[in-house]
């Protein structure tokens, strides 16, 4: 900015000046241009933020994990999702195999590894995935087999809704960073 | 809550050199547990079972607080707050399970604990734990 300044103070004719004038106009558009890029995103990461808990995807927890990201772990609510989505692929699929020993099912094995999603589905604010773990806990604990498939099937496809929709999130909030904006606080 | 907010709830937590044990087999749950005590400024270390716990006792550690969780392979929380209540060990541990029935929570508190909170733990959580088990020093 300086060196502009500077620029249109050594100026000495109207041709410099205009030259000079221009050098600057096309660099305050870009400005002007960045900053409705970033007003855009911020607009779009608060939309699509709401959506989000309107739509049940996420509760309180998931805006308390938020409070624990700070400049120390600026990535912290996206390594504790990842862990969590961790956690859906390793407990889905032991429940699965479970489920597969038709005539021999161990369900307690299905209630433990779902007790244990429905926990950190909890932790992580994943409203519709604990949601659906409550309802697997009761099929499997009275041992209503179609209804443990049904279910597990549900809380298959309800993660990976979730992790697409966080993965946009998450997408968003770096475009923000990358044009030069700050992630805007939102209030739910 | 940030860090000013936390300091003026316990304004003598910083200088307390308060230290933790995270008893939980949660990944997910370690990583947040341990967060918020980091947010509070309080030393910490994780374990994923009760037996874990018990052998960095047996091994010579000591914490003035354990946060146990009560579902855990191997040895769970109660078993666990047992054993180190039989070999006299008087940390303040305080239950976090996302089991809210009553009967589990009587056994739980049986077992030993000074204190339960339901899971999701939360800054605010955490903070009636440390109030409940006076590490809150009033100036």
């Amino acid at each position: 900015m300086i060196c502009k300044n500077l620029f249109i103070g050594i100026a000495i004719s109207n041709k410099l000046y205009i030259f000079f004038f221009s050098l600057l106009l096309p660099s305050r558009r870009v400005e002007r241009a960045m900053d409705t890029l970033i007003a855009q995103l911020q607009r779009r990461f608060c939309d699509f933020t709401i959506s989000l808990y309107h739509q049940g995807f996420l509760d309180d927890q998931f805006t308390e994990l938020k409070k624990l990201q700070d400049e120390c772990s600026p990535d912290f609510v996206a390594e504790v999702v990842t862990l969590f989505f961790e956690d859906c692929e390793k407990l889905i699929s032991n429940m699965a195999r479970a489920l597969d020993q038709t005539g021999n099912v161990d369900f307690k094995l299905v209630g433990s590894s779902v007790h244990q999603l429905k926990g950190s589905s909890s932790s992580v604010g994943a409203k519709r995935v604990k949601g659906l773990c409550v309802t697997l806990k009761e099929c499997c604990d009275s041992q209503n087999y179609e209804g443990c498939v049904r279910c597990l099937q549900q809380v298959d496809i309800e993660y990976k809704t979730l992790k697409a929709k966080l993965q946009d999130l998450f997408n968003l909030e770096q475009q923000i960073v990358q044009a030069g904006g700050r992630i805007p606080q939102v209030d739910i | 809550m940030t860090r000013d907010q936390v300091a003026e709830e316990l304004p003598n937590l910083a200088e307390s050199k308060l230290t933790a044990l995270v008893v939980d087999d949660s990944f997910v749950n370690q990583t947040i547990h341990q967060k918020l005590l980091n947010r509070l400024g309080i030393k910490n270390d994780v374990v994923t079972n009760g037996k874990e716990a018990v052998d960095v006792y047996c091994s010579g550690g000591n914490y003035d607080l354990i946060l146990m969780d009560m579902d855990m392979p191997i040895m769970n929380g109660i078993q666990a707050t047992k054993r180190l209540r039989e070999m006299g060990i008087e940390s303040k541990i305080a239950g976090v399970t996302t089991r809210a029935n009553e009967g589990e929570k009587k056994e739980f508190m049986e077992a030993g604990l000074n204190d339960f909170q339901e899971k999701p733990l939360t800054i605010s959580k955490l903070l009636s734990i440390l109030h409940k088990l006076n590490f809150y020093v009033q100036t």
